[in-house]
């Protein structure tokens, strides 16, 4: 049964490993993944450490029903202290790792301490081992999982690996695996580099036994169908993430030359049919119907031969749109590149574009730069500063401590130009015309960030008594207005809560498509997996349960209401271009604020945003931490 | 008109659906390794080719074994492993060249692809089409006309440069 997934507490001073069960009572607190990790976070990270240091603790989790048949259920949920904002750490990964873990017999890994030299764990089948690494220090987060298969000589070996990134230190480094999947932000992959952690390698061949086990199946291929039946999954088929793109770039919804502009007016190459000139097959992660990446192939240019797979839309902006670059095969040259060094596309891409305007405006030269000469869409000066930031090599150096400490060392009102929240740059997204995405990414507890409680669903303007049908209160169908969008905000993010601990992924439930799996057939799902009854009511309390203890590790980490704020600019700058919808658009502060009061309330949390005492009493928060596990 | 598996490497997203619904509705438990199918990687090239049983028709399987343990469904033409006689020698395993026969670690036993009995569950799960379960003539038609577009692209190519 799911019941018998162990967490493993692996010390990595010490070298002592202690195996235990995790009790039914933490299960339906919290579910799995995200949601364990959240409490462990808070039970185990003592408040006002260095995250750096090795009393911070990395926490990887697979969801309660991981590995099931359908809705891409193979999700990982990686989680520390963020070395980046100094808030929550919480990361999601897709691949094949989180199954082959529970495979293994294990459902979380806690692994605290610092090994003296270089180590990766290796776990299979029920036990757990650690291993020099010293010859893997330095291969990129390709070589690294070739070498590990080649060494225990087992090719069905799925590993977590950090690249180059991560062991330097730099703060967004991201936690790999396999060609592509990424647990791109908070700098996990910091964490892992900072405990000389370089690989987590797993293979397992033990049953995983469900309590209905062909009720089960008959009903994952209902879920199957019903995510197959929605155009946004049809879309993601045949385009991936990049569909958005099409959308988004020609409303004028996408942050252009950092936020200069809102749309890339000459980007037509960065359109998503330009994949079929590189695209040789989609791939799909774990138990995925959808399969929303591309593998692509290059095969002429400088950069060629070269294979890869994705890219995200996010990757769009990072090394399109917003550093100005044109060409569809920058962004693939510049994907492949964070991918072997090991680094966040969206912070890399963000910091860079965020460089490129202050070397516009005169707030750094060449002399800071190294002598690059860090101009708009230049494709070799994009290349040449990842390489910098992933080495930490010069100015490279600076961009790799994340948005707060370069702000620090530059100065001179660089930080207006600074488009980040609680110190994590945001997707390339422009939010100016759609409140709910901005109060989305100044909530997110982890910093910037659309992942979090993005209600992507409010762009298509659907009849308003469906929405108030699906979010239990009236919410306006214009995606300019603030009205009941504090509430989509709120209702989204208790969804992506109890998705990250289910371990399925976000893109098959309500995200961009409304007829999508969501509390009822996550009940479903639970009781055919485990046998036990959890009640759409219980499923949301679970999810403002996680949303409030991590509110709570943020206010004791000092982050309060003052950070829960949009960059200046969203507020005094307006859409210069785009669709009449989008043109000429900025957020209303007032009406900001207004928004962020409801979401407080919809929370129970007070105008400040600290949690209420009957609001912690009623979720059984009152006691923590309280160290159960 | 007798229905085979077929499949159509070319539209596998290597996501394994085929597998572990395979296990689930076999061995009631979720654990690729116990599958009957398996999605063969190479994963820096981005190759994915689910490999099964073929139910050939002279299967090496049937002729090696030395109890005729291994039969032919009339039904579905699969081979099917009569386990009242199979006393897991192993030579099936050895012997087939396309990896169709595997040994089961728990049981000690053998297993392969028994099609379900007509309703494979893996291509009822397989989204992308790599896994199809139709007439066994039908997919020379889909071949003959794979290949038919790309004579068709050649021919443009070279009328273009006429």
């Amino acid at each position: 049964m799911v019941w018998n997934r162990k967490t493993a507490y692996v010390n990595l001073s010490t070298e002592k490993i202690v195996q235990k069960p995790i009790s039914k009572k933490m299960r339906s607190l919290y579910l799995g993944g995200r949601g364990i990790n959240m409490y462990l976070l808070y039970n185990h990270v003592k408040p006002r450490i260095n995250p750096l240091g090795p009393e911070n603790v990395l926490l990887i989790g697979a969801g309660l029903i991981g590995g099931i048949p359908c809705l891409g259920s193979g999700r990982c949920d990686i989680a520390a202290k963020s070395p980046l904002t100094g808030a929550v750490g919480d990361s999601n990964i897709g691949g094949f790792f989180a199954p082959e873990l529970r495979f293994a017999g294990f459902d979380h890994l806690v692994i605290v301490g610092s090994a003296k030299k270089p180590v990766y764990l290796w776990i299979n089948d029920g036990e757990i081992k650690i291993k020099d690494a010293s010859s893997l220090w330095g291969k990129d987060a390709f070589e690294t999982q070739t070498a590990i298969r080649n060494d225990l000589g087992d090719e069905d070996i799925k590993c977590l690996v950090i690249g180059t990134a991560g062991e330097n230190l730099v703060r967004f480094a991201n936690v790999r695996t396999g060609m592509k999947n990424s647990a791109g932000r908070t700098g996990m992959g910091c964490v892992m580099g900072s405990k000389k952690l370089k690989a987590i390698a797993v293979r397992g061949t033990m049953n995983l036994e469900f309590a209905y086990p062909d009720e089960l199946l008959k009903y994952c291929k209902e879920m199957n169908d019903m995510i197959m039946s929605t155009r946004w999954a049809k879309a993601q088929s045949r385009w991936g993430t990049m569909v958005i793109f099409n959308n988004t770039n020609t409303t004028g919804l996408i942050r252009t030359r950092n936020f200069q502009l809102n749309r890339s007016e000459e980007g037509r190459d960065l359109e998503p049919e330009s994949m079929d000139r590189y695209s040789i097959g989609m791939a799909g992660c774990y138990g995925c119907t959808v399969h929303c990446r591309h593998r692509y192939v290059l095969r002429e240019g400088p950069y060629a031969p070269l294979f890869g797979e994705g890219p995200e839309y996010t990757s769009l902006g990072a090394f399109g749109t917003m550093v100005d670059c044109k060409k569809m095969e920058t962004v693939l040259v510049a994907n492949h590149l964070v991918n072997k060094y090991g680094l966040d596309t969206l912070e890399t891409g963000g910091l860079i574009a965020w460089a490129m305007e202050l070397y516009e405006k005169g707030i750094i030269n060449e002399k800071m730069t190294d002598g690059l000469k860090l101009e708009w869409g230049n494709e070799a000066v994009l290349f040449e500063m990842i390489r910098k930031i992933a080495m930490r090599d010069g100015f490279g150096s600076v961009l790799a401590d994340g948005f707060k400490d370069a702000i620090a060392k530059i100065g001179k009102g660089s930080e207006y130009y600074a488009i980040q929240i609680k110190g994590m740059s945001s997707l390339q997204s422009d939010e100016r015309a759609t409140p709910s995405l901005a109060l989305g990414i100044a909530t997110a507890t982890r910093g910037a960030d659309h992942l979090r409680s993005r209600p992507a669903i409010d762009l298509y303007g659907l009849p308003e008594n469906l929405l108030e049908e699906i979010y239990e209160g009236p919410v306006s169908s214009d995606y300019t207005s603030y009205e009941g969008k504090s509430r989509m905000v709120w209702w989204q993010e208790l969804l992506y809560a109890v998705t990250d601990s289910l371990g399925t992924c976000k893109f098959q439930t309500v995200f961009c498509a409304l007829h999508a799996p969501k509390w009822k057939e996550f009940s479903k799902l639970i009781h055919l997996v485990s046998g036990i009854e959890i009640s759409k009511a219980q499923l949301m309390e679970i999810g403002e349960r996680i949303c409030t203890t991590e509110r709570m590790f943020n206010l004791r980490e000092g982050f309060s209401r003052k950070d829960d704020n949009l960059p200046e600019r969203f507020f005094k700058e307006p859409t210069p271009i785009g669709l009449p919808i989008a043109r000429n658009r900025k957020i209303d502060k007032e009406k900001f604020n207004k928004m962020l009061d409801e979401y407080y309330a919809l929370h129970e949390w007070d105008n400040n945003g600290v949690p209420q005492k009957e609001t912690l009493k009623k979720l059984r928060l009152d006691k923590e931490p309280s160290h159960i596990i | 008109m007798r229905k085979m598996l077929f499949v159509d490497p070319e539209k596998c997203t290597g996501c394994r659906l085929c597998e572990i619904a395979c296990a689930l509705h076999h061995e009631k438990t979720l654990n690729p390794v116990r599958a009957r199918v398996h999605v063969a990687k190479w994963e820096t090239a981005g190759l994915y080719i689910p490999i099964l049983c073929l139910q050939c028709e002279t299967p090496i399987c049937e002729t090696v074994c030395p109890l005729r343990a291994i039969k032919r469904d009339p039904n579905t033409g699969a081979m099917l492993v009569d386990y009242d006689l199979c006393v897991g020698c192993r030579l099936c395993v050895q012997f087939c060249p396309f990896g169709g026969v595997e040994i089961d670690a728990e049981t000690g036993k053998v297993r392969k692809c028994d099609l379900c009995g007509g309703e494979p569950v893996c291509v009822k799960f397989c989204e992308p089409g790599a896994l199809q379960y139709i007439d066994e003539t039908t997919t020379n038609r889909i071949k003959r006309k794979a290949a038919a577009e790309r004579y068709s692209e050649l021919m443009k190519k070279l009328l273009a440069t006429v």
